[in-house]
């Protein structure tokens, strides 16, 4: 019978395999950043292990790291001890860090991709749900916990469960300003915050195909928010041609070899998937969250469901939650309502294409008056490569704020915070409650939609824009 | 990892769904670099509120918290799983976890058990009616026991096995440590590498 992307990729990394055990698998690339860490590594030093794999590994500072004045030492000095434990730690350990002020820094998942060091074909962890990200090149790829951390630092390995695979196809053609964020939304609309638990997501179809490795990339991120560990897509000549050239790509024969490899991994026709779910990607239109969790959402030119509208209690009982926390009218158009913050940047939508995207609406725009927004590209290169385009002036032009690159207001674990009661559309991946800071309220939008709801103060998109 | 048998004590109703981490403990509270000292973050906004069903003085003690579906959803962060143990948590019923909290809850030795969501309901009302019900959570039965009820639940045998007996991980992987080198020796020499850096 034949397999998926998934089932291939975990074949080829089970280094033992017991009847009624979890399977071991190995791991090719461990992400460490300052947040889940810290605990690990003082778990290796308790028992006097080591890091068995340093060449496997990866470490960037991103969650707690200020973007501004990031030439100064860190404020709040809790964060400070915590990135400077990521220091000490990798250096002990002999771990490559890049660090805030490196050209290389930025969000882990940011990084890994433009250095060519995210793969097809490969296992990939971080002590982080986003990890799913990775997944856009055909890699397994999936989120741990700070003792799963210590256990890869330990063994370059992990036990695993297997999990159910899911199928979503999105055949169709997008229409202009619908992005893939408005594919994913509306996928985690319909399937729901917990549809994809315990599975593995393949994302198929014409659409998924038409997609940049930077939209695709959006569209993995987002898995966990639909409940899936991972999230993968099967590489094809725009993954080889994203990846060629890149500082850790293989070169010579060895790419020959590589491609040859990743041009075997696709799910095969006979294969069997536990589910399939269809999107229509032509009947799509920009999508955006009116709740407290990332299914809550709507198209962006519907209005605002009412509790009632819900046959299920749960979702009855959640969505009146949500409107209260939300501090909206049900039945009210989406596009009335009034933002005060708008967030452009994070692991889902901080790259290049997202900054471009976003800079063409609001270029020789201005960003409406008490507004507020930020740009905070994802990686310090993409900062790089936004000045060189000139993108950082437009934005500036516009009035909106240029930072440094960095998780930022995607959780606020640093200074960019929502106050209470404040309002963002933000391209982040949760609108949870206080996400964004406490009592802050959050509505999650595209970036183009980002761009044309800080030029009108309402959540809008480009089409609303006038000349 | 403390070894895990069986546990009786009293439960606290949570009756909200898809609480996810960001609400278990909040990302301010994630800057601390031991795995102790996180009871203070627990539900942190939502303590705020004297009605919140952990200011009840009624549910003081209770070491099983019983929730709505989709616990523990979101951010993969393991300071969930240790905030709710700090306080003094020892179990979690749910009918549904966040797959990563719950690796991560099983990985720590919290118990999280999945339930009939009938069956959360039931014990929801219970508690609610009498606090100081004690509930039983006998792992080596898979069985809750609460008034006169006795529930199955499942729990593969491995996972059982390794809370029952407290064991680590890593230990139990470092047994089949040959096996790994001899993996290591066959990865093809295209795999990427992240040192020496190259740029």
């Amino acid at each position: 019978m034949g397999k998926t992307l998934a089932e291939k990729i975990w074949n080829d990394h089970v280094v033992h395999s017991a009847a009624g055990e979890p399977d071991l698998l190995y791991i090719d690339l461990h992400l460490i950043h300052e947040v889940t860490s810290p605990q690990a590594f003082d778990g290796l030093r308790l028992s006097g292990r080591t890091v068995r794999r340093p060449d496997l590994t990866l470490a960037t500072e991103d969650h707690n790291t200020p973007t501004i004045d990031i030439d100064k030492p860190i404020a709040d000095p809790i964060s400070k001890l915590q990135v400077d434990t990521l220091r000490k730690n990798a250096a002990e350990f002999g771990i490559r860090l890049h660090s805030l002020g490196d050209i290389e820094q930025g969000i882990v998942h940011v990084v890994g991709p433009q250095l060519g060091i995210t793969q097809p074909g490969m296992t990939i962890v971080c002590g982080d749900s986003h990890t799913s990200t990775h997944g856009a090149f055909g890699a397994l790829a999936f989120g741990i916990g700070t003792s799963e951390v210590e256990h890869v630092l330990a063994t370059q390995t992990l036990p695993q469960a297997k999990p159910k695979m899911m199928a979503v196809n999105v055949e169709g053609t997008l229409r202009k300003g619908v992005t893939s964020k408005d594919i994913i939304l509306a996928l985690i609309a319909k399937i729901g915050t917990g549809g994809g638990q315990g599975y593995v997501i393949e994302y198929r179809g014409s659409a998924m195909r038409a997609l940049s490795m930077e939209a695709r990339m959006t569209i993995c991120n987002m898995s966990i928010e639909a409940g899936a560990r991972a999230g993968l897509i099967a590489p094809d000549q725009t993954t080889f041609d994203y990846i060629k050239g890149r500082s850790h790509a293989p070169e010579g024969e060895e790419w020959n070899r590589a491609v040859e490899y990743w041009k075997s991994l696709y799910s095969d026709s006979d294969a069997t998937f536990d589910v399939q779910v269809d999107l229509d990607a032509n009947s799509l239109s920009p999508f955006v969250t009116w709740g407290t969790n990332p299914g809550q959402g709507a198209p962006l030119d519907s209005i605002i469901p009412a509790p009632s509208d819900f046959a299920e209690e749960g979702a009855r009982n959640a969505a009146e939650r949500a409107l209260e926390y939300m501090g909206l009218q049900a039945h009210t158009p989406l596009k009335s309502v009034k933002i005060d913050t708008v967030f452009l940047g994070s692991c889902t939508n901080g790259r290049i294409e997202d900054l471009r995207a976003a800079a063409e609406v609001i270029k020789g725009r201005k960003v409406a008056s008490g507004v507020r927004m930020l740009v905070v590209p994802g990686s310090a290169r993409v900062r790089q490569q936004a000045q060189a385009e000139g993108l950082n002036k437009v934005f500036l032009d516009a009035g909106a704020e240029w930072r440094e690159a960095g998780c930022s207001m995607c959780l606020g674990m640093n200074p960019d915070q929502l106050k209470p009661g404040e309002r963002s559309a933000s391209t982040s991946n949760r609108n949870f409650e206080g996400r964004q800071g406490k009592g802050g309220r959050t509505h999650l939008v595209s970036p183009l939609v980002a761009a044309a709801t800080a030029v009108r103060g309402t959540l809008s998109s480009p089409d609303d824009l006038e000349g | 990892m403390k070894a895990f048998t069986s546990h009786t004590g009293t439960a606290i109703p949570l009756r909200r769904s898809n609480v996810d981490t960001d609400q278990i403990i909040p990302a301010q509270y994630l800057k601390r670099v031991t795995r102790s000292g996180f009871e203070d973050g627990l539900f942190n906004a939502w303590r705020q509120d004297p009605e919140f069903v952990l200011n009840q003085p009624q549910y003081k003690g209770a070491t099983i918290l019983v929730a709505g579906p989709d616990f523990g959803t979101g951010s993969s962060r393991e300071h969930a799983v240790w905030a709710l143990q700090n306080y003094g948590f020892e179990v979690v019923l749910s009918h549904r976890f966040g797959d990563i909290f719950r690796n991560n809850s099983l990985k720590a030795g919290l118990l999280t058990v999945i339930l009939p969501q009938e069956v959360i309901e039931d014990v929801w009302s219970r508690i609610e009616a009498d606090s100081a019900l004690a509930v039983t959570v006998d792992l080596e039965a898979r069985e809750i026991l609460f008034a006169d009820k006795k529930v199955t639940f499942e729990l593969d045998d491995y996972t059982r096995w390794r809370l029952m007996e407290g064991l680590d991980d890593i230990g139990l992987t470092l047994r089949n440590v040959e096996s790994i080198a001899r993996y290591e020796e066959k990865r093809p020499s295209y795999k990427v590498k992240t040192l020496p850096v190259r740029s």
